[in-house]
């Protein structure tokens, strides 16, 4: 009946006006390409791009990054799913960035739709556009994509038309502000659920369903959240009185989806090599996902946990099929902590005598300083150019014990006195400024505990050392993020933030070796809109809407973001910064993301938060299990030695 | 052991810049697996130099590069094994080895042959034979072709007759998205060119077109404004010297490795 009222084409049984054969005409003149800059973020062709005829296939899916195409091409969630779909024949999954800001313009002022590199065919005409929600601080660039697609930003607008709009990635476990622009959220690793999402898709479209009976039926599809199925009340005072789906079939809670054995999914081995430089160029090996250190700022260590390894013998069979396949000259891990890495030591060993001999470099970020590390990046890199990072993030003991942190003042002296004496002289040191119960003493910490590292330096007889030392202390904002233990927190205000990164920057000043220490801090205003879109409800999304209509994009870009017109925004449409950033939640506030089971309890954030302001530290997965509810999954580090 | 690599770029890839390019080959080498020589030190980089480096937006039927290898296949070998990681758009052709002794391509480079077309035939004032008696006189009919060129150090005069070596009508110029063979159409008259190339009085076939443009709107032959942007500039072959001064194709100098 429903169906007998639309256009033909907005049926989802009507084929698409796939074109007939793999088109390589480029979606832009070669007068615009050749005055904007970087004209390779637009016409892809790079190694290893996928080449399918779209006419064969049944699905066609643009994958998005939100910004940059040299910060997009270097994600690698995009390059897991991008395979991953591709190796399905029904399905051609091509890619799409962010135009920068100069093409932008032109786009705009000459009406030319948005497009995928692979085939250069406009987004609208895909059937599904996802897009990946890496920061906050892309939702406008999110915008962005729609409109220059011709999308209608609204979700309820959209026709058959239009693709399904899904949203996946950290950011989508706080889906709210973002909920009116998307169709659905897919809540956890990708691997698990798209193959029955795709299959629906083809099922509804062979029965000529609408795309409502489509987003009701996918509802039901484990870790889908249909954002329009779920209404939301709210008490006077603003927080949320109920948040509960309209149907009976809609499900109250969505879990996280999450791959139990990691050695079971597909990995990228012939990754895109782009042509022009990237951010992260270079191979990277993935060996393990999830956290065991339980840092109670972090949110990756809460949303992925528990802890699960890779295969060591995948590993270096991968690591060698894509040295291969892409040419590249560097090889990086990945992992939120790879000196936790069970393995390591047998992988870097495997990676260095194998592949140094051809040139290749290693990388390994997010390594603890000890012995191990320190022989091996002495072997890899000149230490002279290079520096060591350490993240403390908090300048007191007693504050890291806050966060759990579980890093000491011995520890870092410890590694400071090996990597002096391995011939470093620089030092990086990063901090937050603004942690719950953050006292005068934790800020002043901060430089003297640079300047306790310098004089570590300057113990070394003058002889044998190369010249000064170079400590480098770099200090963020703390967001309070969802599904942390400090989601309760009030967050600072903006002069808070400004005047401890003067108290930090007059200490560092007070030091004896001032001319040895550096002090870089952020910006704070981007902090408190990242603050209101991290804890933000649905109604936040008139504001993100307005700044994008005022012409803000690019806002995690220093040289585009404008906090005149975001101020502008909230005023106009009314929405308090305060209310989502400064106030303390009650603990039995409904929080916009309760409806999200992301493997850890709310009881265990609670207790967490408890600890926190008692200084107590909770010892990691490996030594203890603190019952934190990850282990319903069973995997990984739940079920270590436990047969 | 040197080895001259030529190559052809076309299509997509005109809009990628030299430095991309040789970033491009570097990674070649490693997936054909070409057993490439690495310079000594703490970050070792391949042994590999460009000939003439091509402006983002020219196509290309002869580019050249020279790199040094331990060991090689046979020509016919490497080329297959090049050619089976290339993007679309990167053509390798030929695979040489150079005579010990040989200067390396960049050094070497003396001349390069061009066409250029007007990317929409519509806006082609010229007929064939309109085309071909204005650059007669364009040519012949001055002593001097003086053009200001802007160098890093600022701008200087400089007399492009002398520098000029070839510069004709054809009737039928190179069309620019096709691969290997560069299939030829009809219709739209363009310009062959024949430029001293190099290190010292490089010239680029858009300097001698914007001349010729302007030379055109002073002689009332016909009021065009030159814009890059509408021209589609496409290199032929990349040229040394021979002992005796003539001219000789760079990959002239290598030998096909049986």
């Amino acid at each position: 009946m429903e169906l007998q009222d639309k256009k033909p084409e907005e049926r989802m049984g009507n084929p698409r006006t796939h074109s007939g054969k793999c088109n390589r005409k480029l979606a832009l003149s070669d007068n615009i390409l050749l005055s904007v800059d970087k004209p390779a973020r637009y016409i892809g062709n790079e190694v290893n791009m996928v080449k399918k005829d779209p006419a064969q296939v049944e699905i066609r899916f643009a994958m998005c990054f939100p910004d940059v195409y040299e910060i997009g091409m270097s994600h690698l969630g995009i390059q897991i799913l991008y395979d991953m779909f591709n190796r399905r024949e029904d399905t051609y999954c091509e890619r799409v960035y962010s135009p920068w800001p100069d093409l932008h313009q032109v786009m705009k002022e000459q009406k030319i739709p948005l497009f995928t590199l692979e085939t250069q065919s406009p987004v609208r005409s895909m059937d599904f556009l996802g897009i990946t929600l890496q920061y906050e601080m892309c939702y406008t660039n999110i915008l962005q994509i729609l409109d220059l697609s011709g999308i209608p930003l609204h979700a309820p607008e959209r026709t058959l038309a239009d693709p399904i709009v899904i949203g996946g990635g950290p950011c989508s476990y706080n889906p709210e502000p973002l909920a009116e622009f998307f169709d659905l959220f897919y809540i956890g690793e990708g691997e698990t659920r798209y193959d029955e999402l795709f299959t629906l898709y083809k099922e509804c479209r062979g029965q000529g369903a609408d795309r409502q009976e489509f987003l009701r039926r996918a509802a039901r599809i484990p870790g889908i959240y249909v954002p329009s199925l779920y209404r939301v009340a709210y008490y006077e005072d603003g927080t949320i009185a109920s948040f509960s789906p309209l149907y009976e079939d809609v499900p109250a809670v969505v879990r996280k989806e999450m791959v139990q054995d990691l050695s079971l999914t597909t990995y990228p081995t012939r990754p895109l090599v782009p042509f022009i430089k990237v951010t992260q160029d270079r191979v990277t090996l993935e060996i393990m996902r999830g956290c065991i250190r339980g840092c109670r700022f972090c949110q990756a260590g809460m949303l992925y946990r528990p802890n699960r390894e890779r295969n060591i013998d995948q590993l270096k069979e991968w690591a060698a099929q894509m040295l291969r396949n892409t040419g590249h000259e560097e090889i990086t891990l990945s992992s939120l902590s790879s000196s936790d890495y069970s393995s390591l030591k047998e992988l870097v060993e495997f990676l260095m005598e194998e592949f140094r001999e051809r040139g290749v470099n290693i990388s390994l970020p997010s390594l603890r300083i000890d012995a191990f590390s320190l022989d091996v990046m002495g072997r890899v890199q000149d230490v002279k150019k290079s520096s060591l990072t350490f993240a403390p993030e908090a300048g007191s003991q007693r504050l890291r014990n806050v966060i759990n942190k579980g890093l000491t003042e011995a520890d870092i002296l410890e590694g400071a006195e090996a990597a002096f004496g391995g011939g470093w002289q620089k030092v990086k040191l990063y901090f937050m400024l603004g942690l719950p119960t953050e006292n005068q003493e934790d800020i002043l910490e901060i430089p003297r505990l640079a300047e306790r590292i310098a004089e570590q330096y300057y113990e070394i007889p003058k002889e044998q050392r190369n010249g000064k030392c170079q400590i480098t202390i770099s200090t963020s904002f703390f967001v309070p993020k969802p599904f942390t233990p400090f989601q309760w927190a009030p967050m600072n205000r903006r002069e808070e933030f400004r005047a401890k990164a003067h108290q930090v920057n007059e200490e560092v000043k007070a030091q004896k070796n001032r001319k040895s220490l550096k002090y870089n801090w952020h910006e704070e205003d981007v902090t408190i809109l990242e603050g209101i879109f991290a804890r933000g409800d649905r109604r936040v999304s008139k504001a993100l809407e307005r700044a994008y209509e005022l012409g803000c994009i690019f806002d995690s870009w220093t040289e585009f973001f404008d906090n005149e017109k975001w101020l502008q925004a909230f005023e106009e449409t009314g929405i308090s910064m305060d209310f989502y950033n400064h106030r303390e939640r009650a603990l039995d506030e409904i929080l916009p993301w309760d409806f999200i089971d992301c493997g850890v309890s709310r009881e265990f954030l609670k207790r967490e938060w408890q600890r926190a302001q008692e200084g107590t530290i909770t010892p990691n997965c490996r030594m203890q299990c603190s019952g934190c509810g990850a282990m319903q999954y069973k995997g990984g580090v739940c079920v270590e030695d436990k047969n | 052991m040197k080895i001259r690599i030529k190559f052809q770029k076309y299509g997509a890839m005109k809009f990628i810049g030299h430095l991309d390019m040789m970033r491009y080959f570097q990674k070649v080498m490693r997936r054909a697996d070409i057993d490439i020589k690495y310079s000594e030190g703490f970050s070792p980089h391949q042994i590999m130099s460009f000939a003439a480096p091509l402006g983002v937006g020219v196509t290309s039927a002869g580019e050249y590069l020279d790199i040094e290898v331990h060991s090689t296949r046979s020509s016919e070998e490497a080329l297959k094994a090049l050619n089976e990681v290339m993007v679309e758009g990167v053509h390798v052709s030929q695979y040489r080895r150079l005579p010990e002794g040989t200067k390396n391509a960049m050094s070497s480079v003396a001349a390069a042959d061009y066409t250029v077309h007007f990317k929409d035939p519509s806006a082609n004032p010229f007929t064939l034979s309109t085309l071909r008696e204005a650059l007669q006189v364009f040519l012949e009919g001055q002593d001097q072709i003086l053009v200001t060129k802007e160098t890093k150090k600022g701008e200087r005069q400089m007399d492009l007759k002398p520098l000029i070596f070839r510069l004709t009508a054809i009737d039928r110029p190179v069309q620019e998205d096709s691969p290997a063979e560069f299939a030829l159409t009809g219709e739209s008259p363009g310009f062959f060119l024949q430029l001293n190339t190099g290190s010292s009085d490089n010239v680029k076939p858009e300097l001698v077109l914007e001349a010729f443009f302007a030379w055109c709107a002073q002689q009332g032959i016909c009021r065009i404004a030159y814009v890059p942007a509408a021209m589609q500039v496409h290199r032929l072959e990349v040229y040394g010297r021979r002992e005796d001064g003539t001219l000789i194709p760079l990959g002239d100098f290598g030998q096909e490795i049986l």
